[in-house]
């Protein structure tokens, strides 16, 4: 595309977001600062996560982008779309042939392999904000790794409401060290975070703050002994695929109450569609 | 006892605040299940010498030593952040004049009795919760008030579980900064009372600062008294209140109201 540098971004600006990627990678979990710029959509659209897959995003890179595990979303087709046409990359809605992802809410199901990268958009890096109003004191809880007040929160669901009451974006510690916000992804999604073969990098354009968890590395969702970590779905099957290990959507289907439980993850229901797998009211494939 | 086996000594510790003297070469020993009391008008310097003891503010001169319990000795000022950190979650406790200044006012009693528990590894729900249950009771607390808020405790209740929540931990040596400041006389009492049997029971040492004589006299061993940043007068507690040498000792003493 005329006008613009290959992905948007200009190449110093590139250079400066690579070396604090670099850094986090280097120290997993921990937040590194860096100069957001502004971006041609406003800040919670993704400001952050694009900014990370325009620095390294390659010519031969192949960009899959999802929001809430959809690759049919407003957010996701306009962020496909931009890299289309400012780097003129291959896009694709298919998990396994993506060698990039950009991702909102969600991890793919499929199991993500060592030759991928996932870029997470993330609105509030810091999992320690809603606890603890000061930055500068947040700094030093995570240098100190100084995080009994994490646990007071989970304490007080357990007391308040027998149980755990974090449905997304629910706090880990990476690598038995730093605290981390693991992006609005769902409590569900988190044990795939766990020793994941691909590289996960994150990126909060309006915090203005990397973070990284390197191929398998270890990650481990706080709990305490006797109310050990549970991730929670929907107890249905997906009306369409009929999959009863996938994250669920509940759509509303009608004014009278109607509704249907679905994949959240559009490409892994497809593909179980095409494999001949029928849900409740999944309608024959020549039907679509 | 012998002079070896002090818990915390400080070896003149001097602190000006521009001209304005807050600490001059001050020295002070404090032994293992011992309670000091820091008495002086307002301005005298006892908060400052409270925390330049605890590591929170550094002196001008002078060092603060504390032994750990495999009897190592340790320069509080030069003590590296995380180490002084742990100290004072776990050996070390810290009871503010205010409570709502220590306290987690949207955090539930539990939560807050909890936390340095927490803070310090514990991972059992179950044991975290019937250690709070525990000293909630402790320090007269129902225990079905586990679950409710700060906010809707009196003020002597709030102060009764900012002490729950600071010996949860079994600290050694706790810090007091005017424990009993502006509660009614009749709860203050009662709390003297709570902090003496408390202290005694689990051999707690203590600084305690305070302008109120008779808080000293109730419950300090020994007595420091200070006046413009110095320790004019130290002695047993008895023996300074009832027979005052320096000047100014005399002047406080005298100014107590009878009732």
């Amino acid at each position: 595309m005329k006008g613009y540098n290959f992905a948007y971004l200009d190449e110093q600006t590139k250079r400066m977001i690579r070396r604090a990627l670099l850094k986090a990678v280097a120290i997993p979990g921990h937040q590194v600062p860096f100069g957001s710029r502004e971006m041609p959509l406003p800040y919670g659209w993704g400001t952050g996560g694009i900014q990370v897959t325009a620095s390294v995003l390659g010519a031969d890179d192949v960009l899959k982008v999802i929001d809430q595990g959809a690759d049919d979303t407003t957010n996701a087709v306009s962020i496909r779309r931009f890299f289309a046409r400012t780097a003129g990359v291959r896009t694709t809605t298919v998990t396994g042939d993506a060698t990039l992802i950009q991702t909102r809410h969600r991890i793919p199901e499929a199991r993500l392999r060592e030759d991928q990268i996932i870029v997470y958009q993330v609105p509030q890096p810091e999992p320690l904000y809603r606890l603890e109003a000061s930055r500068a004191e947040t700094r030093r809880m995570h240098a100190l790794a100084d995080y009994g007040v994490m646990h007071v929160k989970l304490y007080e669901d357990i007391a308040r409401l027998g149980q755990v009451a974090i449905s997304y974006d629910y706090p880990v510690m990476v690598n038995g060290r730093y605290l981390t916000a693991p992006s609005p992804i769902p409590a569900f999604d988190n044990p795939k975070l766990h020793m994941m073969p691909a590289l996960q990098l994150f990126g909060a354009g309006r915090e203005k703050r990397i973070y990284a968890i390197p191929p398998y590395t270890q990650v481990r969702s706080l709990d305490f002994e006797d109310h050990p970590f549970r991730a929670g779905r929907a107890p249905h099957a997906c009306t369409l695929c009929g999959a009863d290990d996938s994250y669920l959507d509940e759509v509303v289907v009608d004014n009278r109450g109607g509704r249907i439980f679905v994949c959240s993850d559009t490409d892994y229901c497809a593909r179980r569609r095409a494999d001949g797998h029928v849900g409740a009211q999944g309608l024959p494939k020549a039907a679509e | 006892m012998t002079t070896d086996s002090t818990l915390l000594s400080a070896r003149g510790l001097s602190l000006f605040f521009s001209e304005i003297p807050a600490l001059v070469d001050v020295d002070i020993d404090l032994w293992p299940g011992e309670m000091l009391a820091v008495v002086g008008e307002s301005g005298s310097g006892k908060t400052t010498l409270l925390n330049v003891l605890s590591g929170r503010m550094m002196p001008d001169a002078g060092t603060v030593w504390y032994r750990d319990p495999s009897d190592r000795l340790h320069d509080v000022q030069a003590m590296p952040a995380p180490d002084l950190r742990r100290l004072h979650r776990s050996e070390w406790g810290f009871v503010h004049q205010d409570p709502r200044a220590n306290l987690r006012m949207g955090v539930t009693a539990g939560g807050n009795v909890g936390e340095r528990l927490m803070a310090s590894g514990a991972r059992h729900y179950g044991q975290i919760r019937a250690a709070a249950l525990g000293w909630l009771q402790q320090v007269e607390i129902d225990a079905d008030r586990i679950d409710d808020l700060p906010r809707t405790f009196s003020g002597g209740m709030l102060q009764r579980l900012q002490i729950a929540r600071t010996l949860v931990t079994n600290p050694r040596l706790v810090f007091m900064d005017e424990p009993t400041g502006g509660l009614d006389v009749s709860v203050q009492a009662r709390l003297l009372d709570l902090i003496r049997s408390l202290v005694s029971r689990f051999r707690i040492a203590a600084v305690l600062v305070t302008h109120d004589i008779a808080v000293a006299r109730l419950l300090a061993h020994r007595i420091a008294v200070m006046q413009r940043g110095r320790v004019v007068e130290t002695g047993l507690t008895d023996q300074v209140l009832d027979d005052p040498q320096h000047p100014y000792t005399q002047l406080l003493v005298s100014s107590v109201l009878q009732a």
